[in-house]
């Protein structure tokens, strides 16, 4: 009784790290894409404005 | 764990890396050296004075954030083994059996590449570079041979640490002049005092594993008088900066205060018996000759000189990133 009940503690433990480390994983992502976005136009519109 | 449990249908449990939180991962990259690195890095980038757009300066210091964690990450990897056996270190995600050992391996190389080749692409590649070059000294140069087969490891192995204002330069003007290595030789010559004076007291921990520290390989007294050499070296390069043009009024107050307490703090690590308790060269006439006020007075001595050495180098760097962001010339007394 008591080791399953360990068990699901474990399972639920795993699963709220798991999700955890997704989302942490999704938001690092998501913040590489934007910087990548960022760096473009500050680079694209400084090579814009002085083209030599 | 055993294997055999993990593998069973009817047994199945979490293993360490399943029930691994994203802050043990953020914990292999060292955030306290992270943010030391920031700090000097963004220093060396605002110091150059030269125009870097707001964007790419942020981005640039990000970069040698990652990079220095991304090295932090492989020497947690390799170091497991006697990062387990230390006191100050066994509860690192890895000897701790939080994470997995090639798991932070791997994300030591990916954030690797992904720091060095944003920087390259984004900043310039000189930087990009320059943080190469830190990344893999620190990570095989220092972690996998210096460490432990010199005593003199954390003296080469301080470059590394040493870097990351040249890196800052570098981004923000695609080259780095002598200031940039100035900044660097202040922090390569702080490190042996700084971390000599912590391995004074904490001897038995570094012997024990078998890391050939100072102290462990010639003994506290050799010790004592090599911090008092390195911090005679360290003061007057400190100052220098006001004959070159990177320093100014500020700067030179603190570095001339500032130099003396530490002078000071490092004569009276010298003058004490700090670590004789714990050298086994003296350990029998120890027991005699050290009495219990002068083993604490050693300590003490020890840790002043320690804990000061972080207020300095934190004054010096503040003081340069205090005059560059407030527009406050610097002294060129050569000139």
């Amino acid at each position: 009784m008591n080791k399953s009940v360990d068990k699901d503690d474990a399972r639920t433990a795993a699963k709220k790290a798991r999700d955890g480390r997704n989302i942490a994983l999704a938001l690092g992502l998501v913040a590489f894409v934007v910087l990548v976005f960022v760096v473009t136009l500050v680079r694209l519109g400084g090579n814009v404005a002085h083209p030599h | 764990m055993s294997k055999t449990a993990a593998m069973t249908p009817d047994s199945v449990q979490p293993d360490a890396s399943e029930t691994a939180r994203w802050q043990d991962y953020f914990q292999l990259m060292k955030p306290r050296v992270m943010s030391l690195v920031v700090f000097t890095g963004l220093t060396g980038l605002l110091a150059a004075r030269a125009p870097i757009h707001p964007v790419l300066g942020a981005i640039a210091v990000l970069c040698i954030a990652i990079g220095a964690g991304a090295s932090g990450a492989l020497n947690m990897w390799y170091d497991a083994d006697i990062d387990r056996q230390m006191r100050r270190t066994r509860g690192r995600p890895v000897p701790a059996g939080k994470v997995k050992g090639e798991e932070a391996a791997s994300l030591g190389v990916v954030l690797s590449l992904l720091s060095v080749m944003f920087l390259g692409f984004a900043i310039n590649w000189f930087a990009a570079g320059l943080l190469a070059f830190t990344i893999v000294f620190y990570a095989v140069v220092y972690t996998m041979w210096l460490k432990r087969w010199t005593a003199q490891n954390i003296v080469i192995g301080g470059l590394a640490g040493a870097l990351p204002p040249a890196i800052g330069w570098a981004a923000a003007t695609g080259h780095a002049p002598l200031n940039a290595w100035l900044m660097v030789a202040i922090i390569f010559f702080w490190t042996p005092p700084h971390f000599w004076a912590l391995s004074l007291y904490v001897t038995t921990d570094y012997a024990k594993v078998g890391v050939p520290m100072l102290p462990v390989v010639k003994g506290a007294k050799e010790t004592r008088k090599q911090i008092l050499l390195y911090s005679l070296l360290l003061i007057p390069i400190c100052l220098s900066p006001v004959l070159t043009g990177l320093g100014g009024p500020i700067y030179l107050a603190v570095a001339a205060l500032g130099g003396a307490v530490f002078l000071v703090l490092a004569w009276r690590v010298f003058a004490s018996k700090a670590g004789d308790a714990a050298d086994p060269r003296v350990a029998d006439r120890a027991l005699y000759d050290v009495t219990e006020d002068e083993k604490a007075a050693g300590s003490k001595a020890a840790r002043n000189l320690f804990a000061f050495s972080i207020l300095y180098l934190f004054a010096l760097f503040a003081a340069l990133l205090g005059e560059a962001v407030a527009g406050v010339h610097p002294l060129e007394l050569l000139k």
